[in-house]
């Protein structure tokens, strides 16, 4: 069934690979270092006609978090469309690099249609301006967009370059309407540079630059919700160049206030960007002064800055930093060092830890962890950024390496060995997204965790199956598209299927708390959570791996009840009234339907059924599914690593199901009957009956649905009374026999017996229910008399009609079993009994109704409301209270 | 009005199967390729199945005839090839803009046929200017010592596209499919090429709805020039297009998570016609109609699809076993576009 979805129009860009820009995305860092302006180690490689360590220049920008690949080949010794086309064309063979979107940077319109003319991605044009006046921007935005381009605006008319916050907003206010209204261009493609200048010159008509860009940012974000604002950092603090540490702590602290104020992305080193929790008190003081232009009027904020900055520098060349933190407590240092990415004085730091503390292991889960956790908890508020963290990895990497050695020494001479805990991570199924799931893998790593890493695409059935084998501790599952959230779902659940033990990590761009909470905690027992991004992974795994972890998993339990619970009371579905939904229903063309009259009458009891003619209805897929060997049926059995076990259970299976005929171990019974039924606009079916007339009841779908959708119940597909009369059946079909067998192979201690012939007699119902549907089509009934359909074709349930079974999807109510126990006498002429609960004993048994029309089809109900809940017990002469303990699932 | 959007919105609507393998069941050889005109021709010309368009017109027509019979909504013109740069293996570059022109005429006279034979039809057929992907590709190099290289440029490639444009639209064609996309800069280039036909001509012609098609080439999920569906998909949605979807190198159980994750994305139609299977050890397909309609039904039901078809291997009997089986399922439901971002 479709579910309703929407489009939203977030800012879309390719490589190999989509980055979409949603809102609540962290900033987006677009490397610089591929600019021949910016870098001079670029600019000579380029002028060198050295294009393979150019290549390297850039992969090492993605390796360091670039999301976006900014290339420039601006200079006036270079032949720049050329270089552009060179550069760009090498940049689509390396798919490491590719797989980010590209924006192509010039100041030459034709250097950026050269660039465009080489990749296939959605690209960045950086940029297009008002400078040389309307007629120019509007054909410069054509021709971006005839290549599917988005585009940088600069904040430039024909003016000059915008400096206040009025001029940038207005600037970009008529660029937006110009694009918007006679180019056609999409809003979310269009992003607006408002032009960072530089503060603390000197000069004090300079000093309010920084909170000109952060005001006029707020304000085109609040104007212009859909456009996006960038911007080249580096410029602001241009007056302290050969000054990189007063350098970084001013960009970083512009960066904090202007992402505050809706930036969305910016043209930055980003593994040169100082932590801004991080910046020494006294120098944060003066740099947010400096970029707030407070306590500034007569440059006295800015003077502050030049001063401090003067003692940074009187320092002297090879000390320029703060080397303060050195006298702290070796913990303080290693923290220092994880959160700042310093490798610098990692090897003696580690060293003196490993003497101070008993073992070598608790170094890492000492000072090591506490660092990570500060780095964690600072990249979630947004206070640090990915490239930071890739360096903190790095550093603790460093550390750990130093530890390994020692630890493994350890393990040698104690009696209790542990190995590394094993963590698996995968992105799940459908999706090929895995920076994320790549960089937790590295943290998780640099923890002396050993990641398994199953890649992109995995099937359920893969992980869980390399989960066992690899006798892995926790499974993390990522995913970016929506729906991987599905698939998660499906992986849970098939986790508590096959009673698996390991704490199951949730985490990846769509997935949330809340979503976690909702739909997935709850299929699954042994623990999930929910990891918010790759440095809590750490704090997690760890937590899951101490004598904390039934704590920490019940915590988490309650907390996601609570989600859950605010969840149902705050977003119920939107459901019809039941009134409305019955007069939505199905409606078939009765006129020129033909109603079949059964070819027996009544009931048909069928006490021995041939176990031959059963068995070549059998589906081996569930065989193989209930056996959890991974992958299907048939492809299983020439799977190089499973295909040699695979047909070695299939021969046994085969050779016992021989025995089994042979030996009629099994005894199939089934038992029949049609009726002749008409439904009624209540949706009661009404079956005539010897005994009388027989009123089943049906639940129908309450969901709101699109317009034309019908609200479906299995009544609309018998004919409504009054024209012809029409007809609809019912079985029951049961595996008598099995249980005596399974207990003398659990008696001699033959598990593997045991469960194949368990596995068996369930696979033997189904095939049963399978074949008797297709006497009941072809003979019993004979409403497809003409039907040739393969076994394949009726495991994928291609003939007409079908046989929905109480207590599933489309008539969940288990109650109305009881109705078919008694039209057909079941127990009695099968020996099928009903538990409390309404299972059914023996347990390969299967029972349901069989409707011939050949429109009719499976559905789930969904989610019905009190009216309809009202009318059914009503209907069903029942108690409200006892009927809501009953369909608990579908109740709003 | 005979709008195929008002027809996409009401139900599910039908492409027609394979043209290679329906002209390979002709058995035509060397000189039924050449005809009259070409007799003398320098090099050989069996195989240039798009020559047939002026050579044997009456055997194309006939083909989409077959399948306008068999139920087929869009038809799509032999012009897979149609290009300068396609054509240069036969030393034909300059007969492009006629082979179009050529094409268009065999589609056109067999729906006139048709819509005599039918006049009680309420929408469609609708003839689609087939745009294929080239023999020669813009993102890949052709020689692995020099990953730079290109072997030809993007200007070249539009100018090849622009002139098949030219001679499908100016042919009578009602829509552009560019098709088979491996390559999705080729399919930039055509798109380029397309807007920039239309920016220069567009006084008195309506512009007609484009229909892209790319090609996930294998168990990866990502087309031959390395890209993902969703990077795919954001490269092209500049188009506007009336559709997007996915043709050929799959068989429909192969293609079904991918058209499934499209349906998702797309935010206009979406359109599938797969191979018949997966080509067996002699390098046929043979996947039955029933088997490949059976396929496309589910997709059908789930929501997936607008627009389904055949590429290689389907013919007349699998369209029709197509019709049968969907077309009176209920079309997927555009997704609703806001202009909110939460």
């Amino acid at each position: 069934m479709q579910e309703h979805h929407v489009i939203r129009p977030y800012l879309r860009l390719s490589g190999l690979e989509p980055l979409t820009v949603r809102p609540g995305a962290n900033f987006i860092n677009i490397g610089e270092r591929t600019n021949v302006t910016g870098s001079k180690k670029f600019a000579r490689l380029i002028k060198e006609n050295n294009y393979e360590e150019a290549l390297s220049v850039a992969l090492q920008q993605v390796e360091n978090g670039a999301q976006v690949l900014d290339v420039n080949m601006d200079d006036a010794l270079l032949e720049g469309e050329k270089a552009m086309t060179t550069f760009l064309n090498l940049v689509q063979s390396e798919p490491n690099i590719a797989k980010i979107p590209i924006m192509i940077d010039s100041s030459k319109f034709s250097i950026i249609e050269a660039g465009l003319k080489c990749v296939q991605g959605k690209c960045i044009v950086n940029s297009i301006s008002l400078k040389e006046g309307e007629e120019k921007f509007i054909e410069q935005a054509q021709i971006c967009q005839r290549f599917g381009a988005a585009v940088i605006v600069m904040a430039f008319d024909e003016q000059g370059q915008a400096d206040t916050q009025e001029r940038k907003v207005a600037i970009c206010q008529r660029a937006y309407t110009l694009l918007t209204e006679q180019v056609g261009f999409l809003p979310q493609d269009i992003i607006f540079d408002p032009n960072i200048f530089a503060i603390a010159t000197g000069m004090t008509e300079h000093n309010n630059y920084g909170v000109d860009f952060i005001e006029a940012t707020r304000t085109i974000k609040k104007l212009m919700p859909l456009a996006k604002v960038s911007g080249g950092v580096s410029n602001l603090s241009f007056s302290f160049r050969g000054n990189d540490h007063v350098r970084e702590a001013l960009n970083s602290v512009f960066l904090y206030y202007a992402i505050a104020a809706g930036m969305d992305m910016g043209i930055v080193n980003a593994g040169q960007l100082v932590v801004y929790d991080e910046i020494e008190p006294e120098l944060k003081q003066l740099c947010e002064d400096v970029v707030l232009n407070r306590h500034n009027e007569n440059n006295e904020a800015t003077e502050k800055l030049i001063a401090f900055a003067e003692t940074v520098k009187a320092k002297g060349k090879t000390i320029v930093k703060d080397e303060s933190w050195r006298k702290t407590s070796v913990e303080e240092r290693l923290k220092h060092a994880l959160v700042n990415g310093i490798t610098t004085y990692i090897d003696e730091d580690t060293e003196e830890a490993r003497l101070q503390y008993a073992k070598p292991l608790e170094v890492i889960e000492g000072p090591l962890m506490d660092g990570m956790n500060v780095v964690g908890d600072l990249f979630g508020a947004g206070k640090m950024f990915l490239p930071q963290v890739v360096k903190s990895a790095r550093v603790m990497k460093k550390s750990v390496a130093i530890l390994i050695p020692y630890i493994e020494e350890d393990k040698k001479n104690s009696a209790t060995t542990s190995d590394r805990a094993k963590v698996l991570l995968a992105t799940v199924k459908g999706d090929v997204h895995d920076i994320g799931k790549n960089i937790v893998g590295v943290v998780l790593g640099c923890n002396g965790y050993e990641v398994k890493d199953l890649g992109v695409m995995v099937p359920a059935d893969k992980i869980l199956a390399t989960a066992k084998e690899e006798n892995v501790d926790i499974i993390g599952l990522s995913g970016l598209i929506t729906p991987s959230l599905d698939e998660m779902v499906h992986v849970a659940h098939e986790m508590q299927r096959r009673k698996m033990q390991q704490p199951l990590l949730i985490g990846g761009a769509t997935t949330s708390r809340l979503h976690t909470a909702v739909k997935i905690a709850e299929k699954y027992d042994n623990g999930v959570i929910h990891v918010l991004d790759a440095s809590r992974s750490v704090t997690v795994v760890n937590t899951l791996l101490s004598k904390n972890k039934k704590t920490f998993l019940q915590q988490t339990a309650d907390e996601y009840k609570k989600l859950r619970h605010q969840f149902a009371n705050k977003k119920a579905k939107v459901l019809i009234p039941y009134a409305e939904a019955i007069v939505l229903k199905e409606r078939f063309n009765w006129k020129n339907y033909q109603p079949v009259k059964p070819a027996i009458d009544e009931v048909s009891v069928f006490q021995q059924f041939d176990l031959a003619e059963i068995a070549k209805y059998i589906d081996w897929g569930p065989f193989f599914i209930a056996w959890e060997m991974p992958g299907h049926y048939p492809q299983v059995l020439t799977d190089k690593i499973f295909g040699t076990e695979a047909k070695r259970l299939l021969n046994d299976a085969q050779q016992l199901v021989e025995k089994i005929i042979a030996e009629n171990w099994f005894t199939a019974k089934a038992v029949i009957g049609c009726w002749p039924a008409n439904s009624n606009d209540a949706d009661t079916v009404t079956l005539q009956t010897k005994n009388g007339t027989v009123a089943l009841e049906f639940l129908r779908q309450q969901l709101k649905k699109a317009v034309g959708q019908p609200s479906f119940s299995l009544a609309d597909f018998i004919q409504p009374q009054g024209a012809k009369t029409d007809y609809m059946g019912a079985f029951a079909v049961s595996i008598h026999g099995a249980k005596k067998w399974i207990e003398k192979f659990a008696a001699e201690n033959d598990e593997y017996n045991k469960i194949l012939v368990q596995i068996l007699a369930d696979r033997f119902v189904e095939a049963l229910a399978e074949c008797m549907h297709h006497k009941v089509r072809t003979e019993y009934w004979g409403y497809d008399k003409n039907e040739n359909l393969t076994n394949e074709e009726l495991i994928r349930e291609s003939y007409k009609g079908i046989r929905p079974a109480p207590g599933y999807p489309a008539c969940p109510d288990h109650t109305e079993k009881k109705k078919l126990f008694s039209l057909l006498d079941v127990t009695k002429n099968i020996g099928i009994t009903l538990t409390e609960s309404l299972a059914m004993d023996p347990p390969a048994s299967v029972c349901g109704w069989y409707i011939a029309h050949s429109q009719s089809h499976y559905f789930g109900l969904g989610k019905i409301n009190n009216d309809q809940l009202e009318d059914y017990a009503k209907r069903k002469k029942m108690n409200i209270d006892e009927m809501k303990r009953w369909l608990g699932t579908v109740l709003q | 009005m005979n709008r195929i959007q008002d027809c996409l919105d009401e139900r599910i609507v039908i492409m027609d199967g394979a043209m290679g393998t329906m002209i390979q069941r002709q058995q035509l050889d060397e000189a039924d390729f050449r005809g009259a005109r070409f007799k003398d021709w320098p090099t050989d010309l069996k195989g240039n199945n798009d020559l047939l368009n002026i050579t044997q017109p009456q055997i194309i027509t006939d083909i989409h005839q077959q399948y306008l019979n068999a139920g087929a909504d869009i038809i799509e013109t032999n012009t897979f090839s149609s290009t300068a740069i396609a054509m240069a293996d036969y030393e034909m570059q300059s007969l492009a803009y006629e082979l179009n022109v050529a094409g268009a005429n065999c589609a056109k006279a067999a729906v006139a046929q048709y819509k005599k034979q039918h006049p009680e039809r309420k929408y469609g057929p609708w003839i689609a200017g087939a745009i294929g992907p080239l023999n020669k590709t813009l993102s890949l190099s052709p020689d692995v010592n020099n990953p730079g290289f290109r072997a030809v440029s993007f200007d070249e490639v539009v100018a090849a596209y622009a002139e098949q444009v030219k001679g499908l639209v100016e042919g009578g064609v009602d829509i552009l499919l560019i098709e088979t996309i491996f390559d999705t800069l080729n399919a930039k280039a055509a798109i380029y090429a397309i807007k920039k036909y239309w920016s220069e001509n567009h006084s008195g012609k309506t512009i007609l709805p484009i229909m892209i098609s790319g090609t996930i080439t294998d168990a990866s999920g990502r087309t031959l020039s390395g890209q993902t569906l969703e990077a795919f998909y954001t490269s092209v949605m500049h188009a506007r297009p009336l559709s997007v979807g996915l043709n050929c190198a799959l068989g429909a159980k192969e293609m079904r998570p991918h058209i499934e994750e499209l349906s998702q994305l797309a935010n206009c139609y979406v359109s599938a016609y797969p191979n018949a299977g997966l080509p067996n050890a002699m390098g046929e397909y043979d996947e039955q109609p029933e088997d490949m309609a059976g396929h496309l039904k589910a997709w059908a039901t789930e929501g997936f699809v607008n627009i389904v078809g055949g590429c290689c291997g389907t013919t007349p009997e699998h369209i029709k076993e197509i019709v049968a089986q969907v077309q009176t399922l209920t079309p997927r439901k555009l997704p609703e576009t806001v202009n909110e971002l939460l």
